[in-house]
């Protein structure tokens, strides 16, 4: 798989190394922007608050 | 044989990189989230303090007739509102109050259980904070001790609560937040503050709910006496 990715990247290997760092930072930063904060609220640990379904509160969504 | 030989490498490659991606929630789950938290709650600390004006300047404050609690009602869901200040934590400790205890809610701040009592009113002004990860305003929840002071500061005034005690209860305990902690459809005569947040930390099994009630309510024309904002002894960090 990287061999791959290895091959496919132009120039030489000083080029090769440079570009998957680019790569490398370009997929921490897409998690970090945009898929964490996406799946965090679904993960079991992020809850703070107590909820239930009694009349008295207001309707919070789950955390 | 060539094809399982690369079978297996891809396969290694895959849960290396798994692993890898795994890691990587988990420093941004614990710091990253903490970075950036921490960075925009100070911008709506700062932005708070300049909308509530300056503090113990009565003629200025006199001019504009307010209704306090008729306009706190009104906060938009997930809209800073009041600034919560806790000697215990530090000197500088100050975080904003949110109406809300949504996940987004809780990234900005300390979120207000939507239908609860409002600052320094009758019955429960409940809220949640995070004990860990997006700016973790309740980190230290565990070391408040009885007596110790907690101040909301909003537009009006400054609400003075005295912690009583604390539990640590399941997730579906919600009496805690009731208009009288923990008796659920008693009729509140006295003005509560409930503080709830993960236990243990780094887990969300139970809550650890920390009950402080009213000592008094000040207006922001008076100004906040110097002695409430004063680090208890013994305090660390």
């Amino acid at each position: 798989m990287y061999g791959a990715l290895w091959r496919l990247l132009p120039g030489p290997w000083q080029a090769k190394l440079l570009l998957s760092l680019l790569l490398f930072v370009a997929v921490v930063a897409v998690c970090f922007l945009w898929l964490f904060p996406a799946i965090a609220p679904s993960m079991p640990f992020n809850g703070n608050s107590v909820q239930s379904g009694l009349s008295f509160l207001a309707p919070t969504p789950v955390i | 044989m060539r094809r399982l030989q690369r079978g297996v490498r891809t396969l290694g490659e895959v849960l290396i990189t798994l692993g890898l991606l795994l890691f990587l929630f988990v420093s941004w789950q614990l710091w990253w989230t903490d970075v950036t938290a921490n960075r925009e709650q100070v911008v709506t600390i700062h932005a708070l303090e300049r909308g509530f004006g300056p503090a113990g300047i009565p003629e200025r404050v006199a001019g504009t007739p307010q209704t306090p609690l008729a306009t706190l009602t009104k906060v938009p869901f997930g809209q800073a509102f009041a600034i919560m200040r806790v000697p215990r934590f530090g000197a500088d400790f100050a975080r904003p109050l949110l109406q809300g205890t949504d996940h987004d809610t809780l990234t900005n701040g300390i979120g207000h259980y939507s239908g609860t009592a409002f600052p320094g009113q009758v019955g429960n002004f409940a809220v949640a904070g995070h004990r860990t990860t997006y700016g973790m305003p309740f980190s230290n929840i565990d070391l408040l001790q009885t007596g110790d002071v907690i101040v909301v500061e909003t537009k009006a005034s400054y609400i003075v609560y005295a912690v009583a005690r604390h539990v640590i209860v399941t997730p579906d305990q919600v009496e805690v937040i009731a208009p009288v902690p923990q008796h659920p459809g008693d009729k509140p005569t006295q003005a509560w503050l409930t503080m709830t947040a993960c236990h243990p930390r780094f887990s969300a099994t139970q809550r650890y709910v920390v009950f402080a009630k009213l000592v008094r309510s000040i207006p922001r024309a008076t100004g906040l006496p110097a002695s409430y904002m004063a680090v208890p002894a013994g305090t660390v960090g």
